[in-house]
């Protein structure tokens, strides 16, 4: 018995639910100043058609 | 205090205008970030894709099958945190924000089309889309209207087309795609609802372990009908197995609710999520794989708060029901009968005083009762009586207080709905029984959060589908009336998921999200991943992954799994018998969720197709992977 739950299956999905949001902070954080890719030009050319379907749209 | 509750609403609802607005105007779309060159906030992406993710389905739906099935529902979770978020923006969303970008497509069918080289996979990707989203969309609705019915005191119905309205407005008036400030309001609004539910929760219980261990001592109250289905608890896992071929109904049914939780539940939204079309798209309006990674750990935190929280306190929601609920309100009749119907699952109907012997001995004991605050017009609301139920008489103007003592399914059985309860409603009924009044509302403001950041972005993406991805490809690039077209795409959803929201209802939210959930993974996954990540896959390995998959989807739904082939009726009409499943083979197959057979079938498609068709021009694979366009 784990925190009063039965089953080891169900407290490992606990466990596991709760270091899997543990593991996404410390990747974020890890990830937070490393180098980044150059925005390409047709990066910005497809934001640019899709405001403009955005704004078609309404 | 409806008209305080009303208040807090339409503010909300101005609030959420007002930000849109100022979002057109200052140029805060996810798509003017990278016009202008600046970085969004990876904590507002992060919050924006999650409110798209999760919806009044996960919330509503799925909590009330966890309060049903139990705590074994945090796989679901598991899978949503690991798979909807790491895996998704680490290892997918780059490579598709990437292509996305270089093939210039704005939809999931597009970039798909685009990738193959072909119209016909576009519209195909945009056809299944169109067909099967509003079942999602309904299963969205529904979560809201069921949790809206009750505050307002109005019924199932007027609810439903209360809650269409708002959203029909807000997705009309401006919120029809990502204002990323706009979504992560919602998400943030979702976070703190999420976050007091579970505060709070824990704490009425007696804190963290008592509260678990409480649920735990419940076991021995699991209906007799859901034991029989494998359930040994709430806090257990349901018994695993697989029966022998021929083996005995009782033997073979022991097993369907494990193969149900974890087939049809957790394996068919926690991998589905990963071909969501919806949330695909949101991967390419970031500005760069920096903004992926840093926004990782916001969702990750989001998804535990969404999920996770829903999961627990459904579950949990059956220790509160059965020893700290407790009714204030007018009695009515301590001993009103409702029949169930000669099968004993048709939905309760009132039992008139010159019933029959036959029909009042099949009758079951309910309590009429009014709440503070029911119109005199309303119909009353029943509560079953059992051994467990004690009534108390207020008198002398005092209301009169009922415990229950009811666990949560069977806490929401009443006149129309079967004996069977119905988990779409535990949820709202839990917050609404269990909360003051402040937090309703404040939930109330979760869930229109949770459900419009959601809609919004469905009903683009079906609007899409029928205008940018069917209607352009057909008139070869003639895009004069595609907007139009787009706009009656969201309507035509819109309506077709209101019209499925009045015709269905009762334990449907959390197996239509789950049907449309297993129909893109069957569909979509090997053909997207592969186009994604494998040079050597071709155009007709991706026609053929498709069809597999999606054919032998609806196959297996309308042909062998017992529970959907039996609600669509068609094997029936076609074969003249329930299921094709032979006693040759287990009767496990029969609950076994489509996407396990489905997805291995689509995924070998689309390798042995690949591998024994021509590969596709060099230039072209170069091309989708960063090369330059080839020459027409």
């Amino acid at each position: 018995m784990i925190f009063g739950i039965q089953d080891p299956w169900v407290a490992v999905a606990y466990l596991l639910s709760f270091c899997g949001a543990l593991v996404c902070v410390v990747y974020g954080v890890m990830q937070w100043n490393r180098g980044d890719e150059p925005v390409k030009p047709e990066d910005v050319q497809w934001a640019k058609e899709e405001k403009e379907e955005i704004e078609e749209a309404l | 205090m409806e008209l305080f509750t009303f208040a807090v609403v339409i503010v909300y609802l101005l609030a959420i205008g007002y930000l849109g607005y100022q979002g057109y105007r200052q140029t805060k779309t996810a798509a003017d970030y990278l016009v202008a060159g600046r970085n969004a906030n990876p904590v507002v992406m992060a919050l924006s894709y999650g409110a798209t993710f999760i919806s009044t389905s996960a919330i509503v739906g799925f909590g009330g099958v966890a309060a049903n099935f139990g705590m074994g529902l945090l796989w679901l979770t598991v899978f949503n945190i690991w798979m909807g978020i790491f895996v998704a923006f680490v290892v997918l969303g780059n490579p598709a924000r990437r292509m996305g970008h270089h093939l210039d497509a704005h939809t999931f069918p597009e970039l798909m089309g685009k990738r193959y080289g072909s119209r016909f996979v576009q519209i195909l990707c945009a056809l299944i889309i169109f067909c099967f989203m509003p079942l999602y969309a309904m299963a969205v609705i529904i979560g809201g209207a069921e949790f809206i019915g009750p505050i307002f005191h109005i019924s199932y119905d007027a609810a439903l087309y209360l809650f269409v309205a708002i959203v029909a407005a807000y997705v009309i008036a401006g919120g029809i795609k990502g204002v990323m400030l706009t979504d992560a309001l919602q998400g943030t609004i979702m976070l703190v609802g999420m976050v007091a539910l579970m505060v709070i929760t824990y704490a009425k219980l007696g804190g963290f372990s008592p509260a678990h261990q409480a649920l735990t001592d419940l076991a021995p109250r699991v209906p007799p009908a859901l034991a029989a289905l494998g359930h040994q608890g709430w806090t257990s896992m349901p018994v695993f197995g697989w029966a022998a071929s021929g083996a005995p109904a009782a033997e073979a049914s022991r097993y369907t609710l494990w193969w149900t939780m974890v087939s049809t539940v957790v394996l068919g939204v926690g991998i589905g999520v990963l071909a969501q079309p919806q949330l695909i798209v949101r991967f390419m309006t970031v500005k760069s794989k920096q903004s992926l990674s840093r926004g990782v750990a916001a969702g990750g935190v989001f998804i535990f708060f969404m999920t996770g929280v829903a999961f627990v306190v459904g579950a949990l929601s059956n220790v509160y029901f059965t020893g700290h609920e407790t009714i204030r309100c007018q009695i009515v009749e301590e001993k009103a009968l409702l029949d169930p119907g000669a099968d004993g699952n048709s939905p309760l109907a009132r039992v008139a005083p010159d019933a029959p012997p036959a029909v009042l001995a099949r009758s079951k004991p309910f309590i009429a009762y009014r709440l503070p605050g029911d119109r005199p017009e309303q119909p009353l609301n029943y509560l079953l009586r059992t051994p467990s139920t004690a009534i108390a008489r207020g008198g002398n103007g005092s209301p009169d207080s009922i415990r229950p003592g009811l666990i949560a399914i069977a806490r929401t059985v009443t006149l129309g709905t079967t004996m069977k309860g119905n988990s779409d409603t535990i949820i709202p009924r839990y917050v609404n029984s269990a909360f003051p009044k402040w937090f309703s509302v404040l939930f109330l403001m979760t869930l229109l959060s949770a459900a419009m950041s959601t809609l919004s972005s469905q009903f683009h993406t079906m609007g899409t589908a029928i205008g940018r991805d069917i209607f352009e490809p057909m008139v070869k690039g003639n895009t004069a009336r595609t907007v139009q077209i787009t706009r009656f795409g969201i309507v035509v959803g819109l309506v077709a998921a209101l019209i499925l929201g009045k015709m269905v209802r009762g334990n449907i939210i959390a197996l239509a999200t789950a049907i449309f959930f297993g129909i893109c993974a069957a569909a979509f996954l090997p053909a997207f991943l592969g186009g994604l990540f494998w040079k050597r896959m071709t155009r007709p390995a991706a026609v053929a992954s498709i069809l597999a998959g999606f054919l032998t989807s609806v196959f297996w739904s309308v042909c062998i799994n017992a529970k959907t082939a039996a609600g669509l009726g068609l094997c029936k009409a076609l074969f003249g018998k329930a299921t094709l499943l032979t006693p040759a083979f287990s009767a496990t197959w029969a609950v076994v969720d489509p996407i396990v057979v489905a997805l291995p079938i689509a995924a070998a498609t689309a390798v042995v197709v690949a591998l024994l068709t021509k590969p596709m021009p060099r230039a072209h694979v170069a091309y989708c992977f960063g090369g330059a366009k080839p020459a027409e």
